[in-house]
């Protein structure tokens, strides 16, 4: 719900702030607008009337074959989600509804996973799906991530804080625990999902080191690899390409965002209606 | 239990039909009886490095069509470490590799390669050997063997705006040829503006990530030498090397001709395409990069000597991996042959920019109408006669890092550069002990 | 007696899918690198010994590593409280009836939307010596002519603004998932009784929020001391180990020196500090929250 009108912040000094420190947020992506339409000498100097150039999204989407890319990023993050979203949900719930023995101990051990960084296990989980001989395939890139300790604890927060009486009440109209979970908690859960799912999403998009690592052929890799090309070492930053290669990668997701601000709010507003 | 079982299966068996489609889209391209091999390589400098790569290598599978190349992008140098030797451990390693030369030692102690001489069967093969370029030789070999065939191989060159030369009042054709010279022009060509701020600098050598080759440009034209031929000690607190790390702090701290602070080596090309600093110390393998953008005409030269001239090499160079199967390392061992044979290397000269790594690449037609039409590619050939190795020991990343943070400390002020390399010295001896033997 | 079984087993059944993967892909490595801890690394002429304790005695005598334990802790000082304090109220700004409220949450969120690759490059671009906007701005007061990235002074601050950047955005969805959850109720009554909009911050959204912050709050924590990507990019460590946090060093020492056990061992420290530091927040503020 959004707070009523005595208490949503309405004077101009807190409008004003919170505009200054949006454009601030916003600057580094508006910067990319700026360089990826300028040559690489224009890109770094603000001279308004130097020419816009499309020569750099150009040239990014001749050196990589990014429709192939797109479609792997779509189904790994895709995958990703929905084994996530599933696995958490069922543990979550477990974790915030049922008493079993050794669960305080397992939910410490979740929370252990969240410290530990996936990169630094690298080698280990190379070697893992090594053996089971799924190296260079979309699948691999995203096992690893399949068990979501930030997944399960955000699922058993927002579980805990739903209100017992629904259960009772469900519970009379002589639903079982699994039909509570399906009907009750998972819709209200919905804001939550939502957020877990840009967040998950944007992460996933994005990640880098493992993908390169576990993948080796133009039909698994996502984008973040395709795009590595452009960070080039010995000849310097050329900052018009890497903007261009990151405006056409995360086009999609900023555009995605955009689209789904309104479901964003529609669904926050209608969790809030009792 | 029934909908999320359900569901959940469903799942499964949607993904594993993606599987195995892509795994069946990747398994049609190795004819049958064909040997397959794989190709880590790297992509360092701008240029569409992927796509000739890939036409290089279906050259190569038409004159041989027993064997296969994939060839793999796999990042920046670093990466292409880490992904070669994870594979490595994993026991599924490439069959060849483009790495930084200097990589040897850690190669070797991860028991990932194989020397070339022991594939060297043939007499033309043997010829081959012999007919690089001995300075890209020499961060190849160890034990009389060598393990690194140089590839993409750079010196480093002395970068100069003759718009900026003609503007302070010195001769555009003439560069500094000595450190005095160098000192004296960047005083004249370090600028302030009004306020008082510097809006041009002398001279700019990077100093972040590989500030050890850069340094390495003062040190060896100061006749230091850095560590021995095995790569089991270092001399990293000699008073030439000393002299050369305190003489790039005094160029900020003392001459005022160079910004303070770790100098940053992805912006420095920038700096100087952008007139921020009139003289830069970089690699060859800019050439290009800084031809296409400059706004002014330069030019390139020897970096400048002190008690001689000098320069480090650089760039990488092809690794042959030992745990592949006899018929993979035959094929492997055609496969570098033919890179790096004269037509190929000057291909792949023309195509980066980088410096090719034989006398006989630069004898053909391709490279000399290329020289021709672009005379500063010659001044990298030049400079070989006083090239020296890439700083390269065991346990190399370490060591390199002692170093590094010497020289970090140095441009910023923290610390004087013997009290700095005394303790990079100390600390590198202390690093390199389990090796001697 | 049957349905507490029945419940129990239903309970571990739901945990059961999760924690397969989880043990596959984090337990086992995990196990396997603490076991590698207590062994030298393996080399081709020198096989890897068992070395007991040594590895950690090397971590005691090595000063990169108390640097880095160092500037983690400055770092995660700088983070934690500034990027929570900004998301809760980023969160209360969009909740609100601000103007361009839709365009301002997308603002706020967009860091998190952006590769870390692409966005360090960027910022390494912001805070180039003279001709970055950081040059700019700070000119005017006088420190325009500092090499941000280059010095060691000011080095870890920058790269604290960067992380600040990017996390308060990601924080502020979910202060505005629970903001958005709260019962309308809670206000009406506050209303009528005549409070004001601080005493009813922190009366009663501040406390229903407790859940939410302690999610975010164990988040911080963890993320002071994972987030890298951005020093991979910018300063990798330096200037002169200014900028070395401990899971860089790690991944430095297990990726690039490929001393892969010693930074086992490293990472086993990391782990046991991250567990006391985030465990100690859950068990203290679980028993406080407000759950219905």
């Amino acid at each position: 719900m959004t707070a009523p009108p005595r208490y949503a912040s309405q004077n101009w000094l807190e409008t004003i702030a919170a505009w200054v420190l949006g454009i601030l947020w916003l600057l580094p992506l508006l910067y990319a607008f700026w360089a990826s339409v300028h040559s690489a000498g224009d890109a770094t100097r603000f001279d308004l009337a130097a020419p816009l150039t499309f020569d750099n999204f150009r040239h990014v989407w001749a050196a990589a074959p990014f429709p192939r890319y797109f479609l792997n990023t779509f189904l790994l993050v895709s995958l990703i989600i929905v084994v996530q979203f599933t696995l958490s949900t069922l543990a979550g719930y477990a974790f915030a509804r049922f008493r079993f023995p050794g669960r305080d101990l397992a939910f410490v051990l979740v929370l252990l996973q969240l410290m530990i960084m996936p990169d630094v296990l690298i080698v280990e989980n190379y070697q893992t799906l090594a053996h089971m001989g799924l190296i260079d395939t979309i699948l691999a890139i995203g096992m690893p991530y399949f068990g979501s300790a930030f997944g399960i604890f955000l699922m058993r927060q927002t579980f805990k804080s739903m209100p017992k009486e629904l259960d009772d009440a469900a519970r009379v109209e002589g639903a079982g625990p699994l039909q509570i979970l399906w009907r009750v908690y998972i819709p209200l859960a919905k804001p939550t999902y939502l957020a877990y799912g840009l967040v998950s999403v944007s992460y996933h998009w994005n990640n880098f080191l493992w993908p390169l690592i576990a993948t080796n052929s133009v039909t698994s890799r996502p984008l973040t690899v395709g795009l590595q090309i452009f960070s080039s070492g010995d000849q310097g930053i050329d900052w018009s390409i890497i903007t261009a290669a990151t405006l056409l990668s995360v086009g999609p997701l900023l555009i995605a965002f955009m689209l789904f601000q309104r479901q964003f709010v529609q669904s926050f507003l209608r969790a809030g209606i009792r | 239990m029934r909908f999320t079982e359900a569901k959940a299966a469903m799942r499964w068996r949607g993904a594993a039909a993606a599987i195995g489609l892509i795994m069946g889209a990747a398994g049609l391209a190795t004819p049958a009886g064909a040997v397959e091999i794989s190709f880590y390589y790297p992509v360092a400098v701008n240029g569409p490095l992927t796509q000739l790569i890939e036409s290089m290598t279906a050259d190569f599978e038409k004159a041989n069509p027993d064997i296969t190349v994939k060839p793999v992008y796999a990042g920046n140098y670093g990466e292409t470490l880490t992904k070669s030797l994870t594979a490595n451990r994993s026991g599924q390693p490439p069959q060849v590799a483009v790495l930084v030369a200097s990589d040897m030692y850690t190669l070797l102690d991860e028991d990932a390669i194989i020397a070339v001489d022991d594939l060297a069967k043939t007499p033309e093969q043997k010829t081959w050997l012999g007919g690089f370029f001995p300075a890209f030789m020499q961060n190849g070999k160890d034990g009389g063997k060598t393990y690194g065939i140089p590839f993409q191989r750079s010196t480093q060159l002395l970068y100069w705006n003759k718009d900026a030369f003609k503007k302070a009042g010195l001769d555009p054709e003439k560069p500094p040829a000595n450190w005095d010279e160098l000192v004296a022009d960047g005083k004249k060509l370090t600028q302030k503006d009004a306020a008082g701020n510097v809006s041009q600098w002398g001279l700019i050598i990077p100093s972040g990530v590989t500030s050890h080759w850069l340094y390495q440009g003062l040190a060896t034209p100061n006749g230091a030498k850095l560590m021995n031929d095995q790569g089991t000690e270092t001399y990293l607190a000699t008073p030439e090397a000393i002299e050369a790390l305190q003489f790039e702090g005094d160029l900020s701290h003392k001459y005022g001709i160079m910004p303070s602070g770790v100098l940053d080596t992805g912006t420095t090309p920038n700096d100087f395409i952008s007139g921020r600093a009139a003289m830069l110390y970089h690699s060859t393998g800019n050439l290009t990069n800084i031809r296409t953008n400059a706004k002014f005409d330069f030019g390139v030269a020897l970096l400048p000597a002190k008690k001689h001239r000098g320069s480090p090499t650089g760039g990488g160079s092809l690794y042959i991996f030992k745990h592949s199967s006899p018929e993979q390392l035959a094929a492997t061992m055609k496969f570098v042959v033919w890179m790096t044979s004269a037509e190929q290397a000057a291909r792949w000269s023309i195509g980066t920019g980088y410096v090719a790594p034989r006398p006989d690449a630069w004898e053909t037609q391709a490279m000399k109408d290329y020289a021709k039409s672009f005379p500063p590619a010659l001044v990298a050939k030049d400079q070989l006669q006083y090239s020296v190795a890439e700083f390269s020991t065991h346990n190399g990343s370490r060591t390199t890092k002692a170093l590094e943070d010497a020289i970090e400390s140095v441009v910023t002020g923290n610390s004087t550069a013997e009290v700095a390399l005394k303790k990079a010295q100390t600390e590198a001896t202390r690093l390199l002990r389990p090796y001697q033997h | 007696m049957r349905q507490e079984r029945q419940s129990r087993l239903l309970g571990w059944g739901l945990f059961l899918p999760a924690a397969i993967f989880l043990a596959g892909f984090t337990y086992y490595p995990m196990l396997s690198t603490l076991f590698d801890s207590f062994f030298t690394t393996g080399q081709a002429h020198r096989p890897s010994v068992f070395a007991g304790l040594d590895q950690y005695q090397d971590m005691v005598d090595d000063p990169i590593f108390w640097q880095a334990l160092r500037n983690n802790a400055l770092f995660a000082l700088g983070t934690i409280p500034t990027s929570i304090g900004l998301a809760l109220l980023m969160a209360i700004w969009v909740n609100g009836k601000i103007r361009g409220r839709s365009l301002l949450r997308m603002a706020y969120f967009t860091p998190t939307v952006l590769p870390m690759i692409a966005a360090a490059n960027i910022w390494i671009f912001f805070y180039a010596p003279q001709i970055g906007p950081v040059a700019h701005v700070l000119g005017l007061f006088g420190y325009g002519q500092m090499n941000y990235l280059g010095s060691s002074e000011t080095a870890l601050a920058c790269i604290t603004v960067v992380a600040i950047w990017k996390e308060a955005g990601f924080f502020m969805i979910f202060y505005l998932a629970a903001l958005q959850n709260m019962p309308p109720n809670l206000a009406d009554a506050a209303l009528i009784e005549g409070a004001s909009r601080t005493y009813y911050f922190r009366r009663v959204t501040f406390p229903l929020l407790l859940p939410t912050t302690l999610f975010i709050l164990i988040n911080a924590v963890v993320n002071a001391f994972r987030m890298i990507d951005h020093i991979i990019v910018m300063t990798k460590g330096g200037p002169d180990n200014a900028t070395m946090l401990l899971l860089y060093y790690i991944y430095q020492t297990g990726f690039t020196y490929w001393d892969s056990n010693y930074a086992a061992a490293m990472s086993v420290v990391l782990l046991l500090l991250l567990a006391v530091a985030a465990l100690g927040q859950f068990l203290f503020i679980d028993r406080r929250a407000h759950y219905q």
